[in-house]
């Protein structure tokens, strides 16, 4: 193992070493330097950011047929820091009345939440943060950080515009986290464990090929909670009031800003690591800046496609947005879950092939049932995805009662 | 194993100080020029109208009910796939008959309209 292949390792053994010659035990050295690499990471990924706001205001802006940034230095590479430098240099105003330590907390934790979760993502066969054995879950348990972070930001605000947005964003955020936990459930059902590396190290097939209905479910999931179009009721950009950081500037505003992106990416990161192989490929494990290489790409091509879903669809509303989420994506994913469990253990014995193929086709089943057979029932009895329905049923009433005062 | 959570510790203490810091920071370098008319809550223009914290609508709590029922559910499931290796079949309809029964929770919930407008 040489720089070419490992930098990372080459890097940290390097370290180790210096730091062992000093006379501290090898292994004491070698923890000092996992700390500080550790340590290090969140400042990575915050740098990282820029060239994500770069690249997200260029796709955009060529989805709209316009340039997008091109002023500030070549090809606008320099635009997001000139916009960092100066959301810095701005006022902290404080409205009147806030609560203020929930007002000062919540962009800490709307970062810090996203950030956590880069610790257990295997970049590559030799290179992550840690590999704990419930990997999966940690990334569930602190994604979840930042849906405590926005309910603070629109409680302390003493703007009971701000307090309704975030109790529509919240409701939104942990209805879409059910589908996204149970699609989760099914890489860790096919690779037996939690753990990230785990999961990508039992992918020599990629799990989008065998599960394909629970990926697109997680994708879709994920797009949900961060809050990005479709879904991005939030702080839907083109709107006036900018919903729970309406009464945030400054800074603090920036940090919603980068953590939103940041949290689009973690999510990128995270598919490519459950559905995408990771960072398997030809020569990954040799060499592992190959995993690395093949993990940057797919997670490119991940995140591009959230961008440009996010430059391509109209917004819902939040009643369509909740229906969506309770009445067809939970029932699915509680059946393709069950499907898969239900397969995994019958075909235990077949060979590899026929196992996927099964897997596949039962997933195709489930979703031709759902779109041509549930569809038609739904129409048939009048049962709609959104409250029209009811909101026709409550106006054909109140109209009623009209006729019947006057 | 047990350093890996050390690790873990070290890394959000950094994550969630990152953040802080450059807010202190920037709170140093912005300049701090209060007034009356930029600490108003915004309102769209005008003056606020009553009171800020407003009723708490019952659809959100039942929406929060709900998610908290099956995120235990899930979270039930997750060391029943981990361990699908050494259950028999039997084991795995057992486990498909407590997703039935919660999704059957999920019919109910929809039936009685506790999906409806929000």
């Amino acid at each position: 193992m040489n720089f070419l292949s490992d930098p990372v390792t080459f890097i940290g053994n390097w370290l180790t070493g210096l730091v062992a010659n000093l006379g501290i035990p090898k292994e004491t050295a070698s923890a000092w330097v996992t700390g500080v690499a550790v340590g290090i990471l969140p400042l990575l990924a915050m740098l990282w950011v820029l060239v994500l706001i770069w690249y997200e205001r260029k796709v955009i802006g060529r989805l709209q047929d316009r340039p997008g940034p091109n002023r500030v230095g070549p090809f606008g590479l320099i635009q997001p820091v000139a916009d960092m430098l100066k959301i810095f240099i701005k006022e902290h105003i404080l409205p009147a009345g806030i609560d203020r330590i929930p007002y000062n907390l919540a962009p800490i934790l709307a970062v810090g939440g996203v950030l956590g979760m880069w610790i257990v993502v295997p970049f590559s066969a030799t290179v992550h943060g840690v590999d704990i054995n419930v990997g999966a879950l940690y990334v569930i348990a602190v994604g979840a950080i930042g849906t405590l972070g926005i309910i603070f930001a629109g409680y302390s605000s003493n703007n009971k515009y701000a307090l309704l947005a975030a109790f529509r964003v919240v409701a939104q955020l942990i209805s879409y986290e059910i589908p996204m936990v149970l699609a989760l459930l099914v890489p860790v059902l096919l690779a037996r464990s939690m753990g990230m590396n785990s999961i990508v190290q039992a992918q020599p097939v990629w799990f989008i090929l065998i599960a394909p209905l629970a990926a697109l479910l997680f994708f879709i999931s994920s797009i949900a909670e961060v809050g990005r179009s479709p879904f991005d009721l939030a702080e839907a950009e083109s709107e006036i009031v900018a919903g729970f950081n309406t009464e945030y500037s400054g800074l603090k505003f920036g940090m919603f800003y980068v953590g939103e992106f940041l949290h689009a990416f973690t999510n990128s990161l995270i598919f490519t690591a459950l559905f995408l192989g990771g960072w398997q490929g030809p020569g990954a494990e040799q060499f592992p800046i190959l995993g690395f290489i093949y993990f940057f790409l797919k997670t490119v091509v991940v995140h591009f496609l959230g961008i440009a879903i996010r430059g391509s669809m109209p917004r819902f509303r939040i009643d369509q947005v909740m229906q969506l989420n309770w009445k067809l994506f939970t029932p699915i994913a509680l059946a393709a879950f069950s499907s898969a469990a239900l397969v995994e253990k019958l075909a235990t014995n077949w060979a590899d092939a026929a196992r996927i193929g099964i897997h596949f086709l039962v997933n195709m089943i489930i979703l031709g049932v759902v779109v041509l057979i549930g569809g038609r029932v739904f129409r048939a009895r009048g049962i709609r995805l959104d409250a029209l329905a009811q909101r026709n049923r409550a106006a054909v009433k109140f109209s009623m009662e009209k006729s019947h005062d006057s | 194993m047990t350093i890996s959570w050390l690790y873990i510790g070290i890394f959000l203490v950094v994550s969630l100080g990152l953040p802080a810091v450059a807010i202190i920071l920037a709170g140093i370098l912005a300049p701090k020029k209060p007034s009356l008319e930029k600490s108003m809550i915004y309102e769209c223009g005008v003056e606020t109208h009553g009171e800020t914290w407003v009723q708490f609508k019952a659809q959100y709590y039942l929406i929060g009910l709900v998610f908290l029922i099956f995120d235990i559910e899930t979270v039930f499931l997750y060391p029943w796939a981990v361990a699908f290796d050494r259950l028999g079949v039997f084991a795995v309809l057992e486990g498909l008959l407590f997703i039935g029964i919660l999704a059957g929770g999920l019919v109910y919930a929809w039936k009685k309209g506790a999906f409806e407008w929000v």
